[in-house]
Formats: C-alpha cells, sequence, structure tokens
C-alpha cells in the first residue's frame, strides 16, 4: 500500500469509528431518555409501566386540588373522563394549572399513585394538549369545547 | 380596502418571483443575455411588493381593522402601540410573510453586492432565491392568507399572547428570520455553483461573507430566545432541548460546520463535496425550523393553529428543496474536481473533523426533535425525548470538539508536522490544566471533575486563539486580516459561553418556598426577604407585584420586584420575573401561585435562584456574533474577482499536479 492510501485509510477509519462510537452511544442514550404519554384508562388497565418514568396527561378534576398548608406539596386527580389517577406533586404548580384544564405531568407510579417531577401546562387558556384531547377521545369521552381554541373560519 | 391592496401586492410579488426564478435560470441555461439581465430588476421589484403588503399588515395592525381575521386573533384595542406593530409577525402568517420579506431584502442585498460575480452566476442565484421565494409565497397564498377578512367584524381582537408582549419578541423572531433566510443565499450560491458546474475556490470564497453574516444573525437570534425565556417564562432556565428551540439550533450547527470547511475549500480547494452538501444541509434545516416552529406540528408555545393542509404542503415544499438540491448533487457530483493534497496533521484534518463531530451533533438534536413526530405521524404511540438525552449525547460530543478547535487555530494549513507543533501546543496544555484546576478549587464552592474539564476546554481554546492571533501579529502586524481577527474573537465567544454553561449549569442555587411578606430565605449566602405582595393594574392586565429585598452580610444588595400578571382578554396569567442581573451572578426571583384559596394577599409559592456566569452564556454569543462581522468585513472579500480566479486555479492546481 502506498503511503498516501494508508493515510487514506487511516483517516477514513478513524472518522468510521469515531462516528460510529457517537452513533452507537447516542442510540443507547436515546432509548433511555424516551418518554411514553399514558391516558389514566391505560394507566388504569395496567398498561403504564411501573419502574420506568412515562407521561400522564388529562384534565384535571374539578375539586380535587388538594394542598398541603405548610408546604408546597400538593395533590389531586387527573381525568380522561372516564378513569381517574391521582397524582401528587412537590413544587410550584405552571401559571395556567387550574382545575378542569388539561395538563401533562412527567413521572412514574408508586402505589397507585402518581408522582410527578414536572407539571406541564401550555401557555394558552383554551388550550389543550393534543395528547389529552386524544385521551378523552380514545377513552370514548367528548372533549370539553370550551378549551379547544375556535379559530374564527 | 389596505388589506385588498396588499393581498395583491402578494400575488404582484408572486408574478415578480416566478419572473424573477424562470427567465435567469433558463437565460442561463441558454446563454440569453436579455433573460439574464431580468433578474436584478424583477428581485428589486418583488422586494417593493412585498414591502407594501407588509406595511399593508402593519396597518391594519396599527388601526385595530378586526376585520382582518388574522389581526382579530392577535390583537387587541388595548394593547400598546409598539406590541401591535411586533404582532405582525407573532403568529403563523405574519411571521411567514416576515420570512418572505426578508428573502426579498436578501435577494435585493445580492442584487446590490454581486458587482464582482459574473451575470450568469448572479442570474442563477438570484434566480434558486426567486424560486424559494415562489414556494414560500404560494404556501402564503393559497393556506395563510394573512389578509382573510371575517365577517361580521368581531367587536374587539383576541389579543396577542401574552408572553409575546415583551420587548424580547420584537428582536427575536427578526433575528432569527434574517438568519434562517440569510442560508438560502448559501443556498442559492451552491445550487447555482452546481448548475454551472464550477465548484471551484471562488464559488467559496462568495458564500463566506454571506455564511458569516447569516450565521450572526442566527447566534444573535437563538442567544435572544434563549435570554427572553430565561427572564419571560418565569422558571429561571435558559435552555431547555424544546423542539423549538432544537429547530433553530441545528441549522446554527449546521452553519457553524458548513463557515469552517467553506474556509478550508476557498484557501485550498478541498471538501467541495462536504462544503456544498452542508450548504444544503444548513438550509434545509432553516425551512424544517421555519415550519416546525410555526405550523402547529409541535405543541408548545410557538405553535398556532394545526391546518392538515398547511401540513401537506410543507412536506411538497421541503421533499422539493431536499430532493431536488440533492439530485442535482448527484448529476453533478463527478464533475467535481478533487482539491489539493493535505497531509494528516494539517488544518485541513482537524477541520474536517471538528465539521463532522458537529454535524454529528445537529444529526443527534434532529433524531430527538423528529422522531416523536414521526411516530406519531404513523399511528404508533405518543412520546416525547427528555432533556437529559440531548445532553448525556450533546455535551460529550462537544469535547473533542474544543480539543479540535484549539489545536486547529495552531496547525498550519496543508502539512504540519509535530516537531513544530509540540512546542506550542503543550505551554497553552499546561498553563489550561494548571489554571483550570486552580480557579474550580479557589472559587468554586464543591470541586466537581465536570466543571474543571469544561474550564480546562474554555481556556484552551481562548489560549490557542490568543496564542494564534500573538503569532500572526508579530508576523503581519497592520496587515493582519480583519478576518483572522473576526475568527478569534469567535472562538473566545466560543470559550466564553461554554464557561457559563458549565458553572452556571452546576453551581446555580434553587429554591421552591412557601413564603407570606416578611419571611427571609437564605440562599447562596444572600438573605431574599419579601417585603409585600401589593396589587397592581396595568393598561392591559392586573395582578400582584412582590417587592423583595436581598441582603448579603447585613448590606443591602439588590431589589427584586417579581409580579404575577391576569391578561384581561385572555384571562392568562403571566410571570415577569424579577433578576438583578450581573457579570458574576444574576439574583432571581418569580411569583409562583397564590396558596391561600380566593385571595393574593396570603403565602406564595416563590422561586428563588442564584446563578453564577449566566451572563456569560450570552456575551459568548455577541462575542461569536462580533466576531463574524468582523470577519464578513474582512477586505479581501470586496477586491476584484479577477484576482479570486487566479487565486482559485492556483488553489485547485496541486491537486491535479
Amino acid at each position: 500500500m502506498n503511503p498516501k492510501r494508508r493515510k487514506l485509510l487511516i483517516t477514513t477509519i478513524f472518522i468510521v469509528l469515531g462516528a460510529g462510537a457517537a452513533a452507537a452511544f447516542a442510540l443507547m442514550a436515546f432509548q433511555e431518555n424516551l418518554l411514553y404519554f399514558y391516558s389514566p384508562l391505560q394507566v388504569a388497565k395496567g398498561e403504564a409501566p411501573v419502574s420506568r418514568p412515562f407521561r400522564l396527561g388529562g384534565l384535571v378534576v374539578h375539586g380535587s386540588v388538594k394542598r398541603d398548608p405548610h408546604s408546597l406539596a400538593v395533590a389531586f386527580e387527573l381525568t380522561d373522563t372516564v378513569e381517574k389517577i391521582g397524582v401528587r406533586y412537590d413544587g410550584i404548580l405552571p401559571d395556567l394549572f387550574r382545575e378542569g384544564q388539561g395538563i401533562v405531568a412527567n413521572g412514574s407510579l408508586t402505589d397507585g399513585v402518581f408522582v410527578a417531577s414536572e407539571v406541564l401546562a401550555k401557555h394558552d387558556e383554551n388550550y389543550m394538549p393534543p395528547e389529552v384531547a386524544d385521551a378523552i377521545k380514545a377513552a370514548g369521552g367528548a372533549v370539553p369545547t370550551t378549551h379547544l381554541r375556535e379559530r374564527q373560519n | 380596502m389596505i388589506p385588498e391592496l396588499g393581498h395583491f401586492c402578494l400575488i404582484l410579488a408572486l408574478c415578480l418571483a416566478l419572473i424573477q426564478s424562470i427567465y435567469p435560470l433558463l437565460g442561463a441555461a441558454r446563454d440569453n443575455p436579455a433573460w439574464i439581465a431580468l433578474a436584478r430588476p424583477a428581485a428589486r421589484g418583488q422586494l417593493g411588493f412585498l414591502a407594501l403588503a407588509f406595511v399593508a399588515l402593519t396597518y391594519s395592525f396599527i388601526v385595530n381593522d378586526f376585520t382582518v381575521a388574522y389581526v382579530a386573533e392577535n390583537s387587541n384595542s388595548q394593547l400598546p402601540a409598539i406590541y401591535r406593530i411586533s404582532a405582525v409577525w407573532g403568529a403563523h402568517e405574519g411571521s411567514l410573510l416576515l420570512w418572505v420579506l426578508i428573502l426579498g431584502i436578501w435577494t435585493f442585498a445580492v442584487t446590490i453586492f454581486s458587482r464582482n460575480l459574473a451575470e450568469v452566476f448572479t442570474a442563477r442565484v438570484i434566480g434558486v432565491m426567486g424560486l424559494v421565494s415562489t414556494g414560500f409565497l404560494l404556501f402564503l397564498l393559497f393556506t395563510s392568507n394573512p389578509f382573510r377578512r371575517y365577517f361580521p367584524a368581531p367587536p374587539d381582537g383576541a389579543d396577542l399572547n401574552p408572553l409575546l408582549q415583551d420587548p424580547g419578541l420584537v428582536v427575536h423572531p427578526p433575528m432569527l428570520y434574517t438568519g434562517y433566510v440569510g442560508f438560502a443565499v448559501v443556498f442559492g450560491f451552491a445550487i447555482a455553483a452546481l448548475l454551472g458546474g464550477r465548484l471551484d475556490a471562488a464559488w467559496a470564497r462568495w458564500s463566506r461573507p454571506w455564511t458569516t453574516v447569516a450565521w450572526l444573525f442566527l447566534t444573535l437570534g437563538i442567544a435572544l430566545g434563549s435570554w427572553w425565556a430565561y427572564y419571560e417564562l418565569g422558571w429561571g432556565g435558559w435552555w431547555f432541548w424544546d423542539p423549538v428551540e432544537n429547530a433553530s439550533f441545528m441549522p446554527w450547527l449546521a452553519g457553524t460546520a458548513l463557515i469552517h470547511t467553506l474556509a478550508a475549500t476557498e484557501k485550498r480547494g478541498v471538501f467541495k463535496h462536504w462544503t456544498v452538501l452542508l450548504a444544503i444541509c444548513a438550509f434545509s434545516l432553516s425551512l424544517l425550523g421555519t415550519f416546525l416552529v410555526r405550523s402547529g406540528v409541535l405543541t408548545s408555545v410557538h405553535a398556532f393553529a394545526a391546518d392538515p393542509t398547511r401540513g401537506l404542503f410543507i412536506l411538497i415544499l421541503l421533499g422539493i428543496v431536499i430532493g431536488g438540491s440533492l439530485l442535482l448533487y448527484a448529476l453533478r457530483a463527478p464533475g467535481i474536481a478533487g482539491g489539493g493534497a493535505f497531509e494528516f496533521i494539517s488544518r485541513e484534518t482537524l477541520l474536517l473533523g471538528s465539521s463532522v463531530l458537529l454535524t454529528v451533533a445537529m444529526a443527534s438534536v434532529l433524531l430527538g426533535t423528529v422522531y416523536p413526530l414521526i411516530v406519531e405521524a404513523f399511528g404508533f404511540s405518543k412520546l416525547s425525548v427528555g432533556a437529559p438525552y440531548f445532553n448525556s449525547v450533546f455535551v460529550p460530543l462537544m469535547i473533542p470538539v474544543a480539543i479540535l478547535l484549539g489545536l486547529g487555530v495552531l496547525t498550519a494549513w496543508r502539512a504540519d508536522d509535530w516537531g513544530r507543533l509540540w512546542p506550542r501546543i503543550w505551554p497553552i496544555a499546561l498553563g489550561s490544566g494548571v489554571l483550570g484546576v486552580a480557579l474550580i478549587v479557589m472559587l468554586a464552592e464543591a470541586v466537581k471533575l465536570q466543571t474543571i474539564l469544561a474550564l480546562i476546554l474554555a481556556l484552551w481554546i481562548a489560549g490557542a486563539a490568543l496564542s494564534s492571533l500573538w503569532q500572526r501579529l508579530r508576523r503581519d502586524g497592520w496587515e493582519t486580516p480583519a478576518g483572522y481577527l473576526g475568527m478569534t474573537l469567535a472562538h473566545l465567544g466560543f470559550a466564553i459561553s461554554i464557561v457559563g454553561i458549565c458553572i452556571t449549569s452546576h453551581y446555580s442555587r434553587e429554591l421552591h418556598e412557601r413564603m407570606g411578606a416578611g419571611d427571609v430565605v437564605e440562599l447562596a449566602g444572600y438573605q431574599y426577604r419579601l417585603d409585600a405582595i401589593d396589587e397592581i393594574e396595568g393598561p392591559n392586565y392586573h395582578g400582584y407585584r412582590a417587592t423583595a429585598g436581598v441582603t448579603r452580610g447585613g448590606r443591602s444588595v439588590a431589589d427584586l420586584h417579581s409580579e404575577k400578571r391576569v391578561y384581561t382578554v385572555r384571562n392568562m396569567p403571566m410571570t415577569e420575573a424579577g433578576i438583578d442581573a450581573g457579570l458574576f451572578r444574576d439574583l432571581y426571583i418569580s411569583l409562583g401561585e397564590p396558596l391561600d384559596e380566593g385571595t393574593g394577599a396570603g403565602d406564595w409559592s416563590i422561586r428563588l435562584y442564584y446563578r453564577p456566569l449566566v451572563r456569560w452564556i450570552w456575551l459568548g454569543a455577541i462575542f461569536m456574533a462580533a466576531g463574524g462581522l468582523l470577519a464578513a468585513c474582512d477586505r479581501r472579500y470586496r477586491v476584484q474577482v479577477k484576482h479570486a480566479a487566479t487565486e482559485a486555479s492556483r488553489a485547485a492546481a496541486p491537486g491535479r499536479a
């Protein structure tokens, strides 16, 4: 092999190995960090994973929000109009968190209660997270129309 | 009447865009000088009509013409005047109009600054940009007409999203779009060069200043967006790996790689294939970014109503741009001559390595951003990719980039040898190692391996950049090109951002507390005392305002004011954070929610932050942008084309030998 070929070969091997290692590494991290979305109905049926974090979405049940008087701990229920799942959270709820609002929470199941690490409500008072709207439809419920932004067309 | 005129102007702009694309491209193919000559006037005329359309829409906003549906959906008679103007680009239709307008301005700039270029080449560039403009105008007119009337007109508008009622939003989208659209020029140059079959050093030289200017606007736009999120979203983060942020970050990564390979292509005639692919890639990602953000595909702050026809149109447009340009590349690739030879130890190798790494980083971000959309589109499960993925993939990739960056500026073009390099490398490596460890051990409250590593890398980059600048200054004195100074400045900016990102991520302190008036909380040596929570009344909102005094060691440091506003029209709450900004630390407080039922006078949940060096993140971006500006102003881009041509043939010569 002449030196030029050899150099090219070394460079190519170097690049392929580097890119391959990076890709393998990326895909591993990717697999570990996929968060799947489940609806309260799916959780009630036992389809949601137990040891792994996932996203839970639904409407905040009216009258279900209970705050601890001395800390930031809060408990509430999420529903897809069919099933209800209790959620516990210790932290500051987003501006748009309110009863009847569609929200999404990240966290995992512990003894039948969803312990949330993060609660997300999108920044629009009429906005329904599409996952939540679909979950309600899939559960056979009616999406509360006041929550859908009606465009004037 | 005015909206109809605006609509009519858009249609005329479309007609001119068609003329601007068809005649110059055909003229260049058939060697018809009269057709080629149409390029400039058509482009300028198109800009004129686009500007008129934009003015018409702005006028409708200023006079509160709620018969225009877009105005009714995004403005309100109570909205302050400045936000009525920025509301023009506050949602999908208007921001697309802004996009096309900026494309028109860039094309206009090409018609002005192309006197040194061959007429045929310029005609092709303008023609390709005309095609892009045609696609966007069709999209605007058929799916997203901003001038659509709505009768009967609502008595008042639905108001601009309160999140967007902020000075940051007035400038963030135009900056970002100027960056995105700037890559259309680079794309135009690449396609024109492919069409003409001449992918040479002259092409790279012409592309460079345009790429750099587009990149610097994109840099500023991303930094502004990050800064805006930091103070406006009220939860103190500066980057969330949100799909919308990723959408602007991907073209930036591709553009950064492109800037560097363009340098190699211009100086040494190498990596032509790679450079042209990166140019196509950067523009395609800009298109993807524009559409991801505004089309409603993504569920986020930036997304608006989802409309399936829009999605389809977007996919077709993306398919044409990416597919068409790659097809053209495939047809022309065999004819592209190889560049000059280079040794393994050379700046070329290092530039290639870092551009590949940047592209891999871009691909990893693309995977995390687009994969959930694709899975969902095919009806499988709904999922999202968490921020830890991006951090665990992206951050390690930046380590070799930083190492290569330092080596790259120290290494000579074509061939260098280890014996010459080593004496230049080791003092910088040793110095940054010792200084990095010392700084963390002396100044930081906790010694962490990651922060030491990041600081060493930042010092390594800065040291290498300054050392190579010093060498250059000693050799060339006042003759040192502005481009070299710009490069050094940008690399210093990168180092500054690394320090800011790393220190903020590892040494920030935050507390979520339940507090009432008079309560004191200690955080990172500062005492935050909540003095009062008062009711306030604004022009289009009402709410509460917290006043907090911060003291340290008994001395008053800052008074912070955070507000919780409820914008009346949309009944939407918003948080205004109270920040005491400093070069070395930010003190940050933001109101969460009232915890006592029915009253805002009792306890509130409150976020408190201490963020060291957070300003460095954006300071670094300003350095990068300033470096880009300096590099783009280099006088050698203004010298005559003949000079460039001779140098090109010289650069290409060793490859054939």
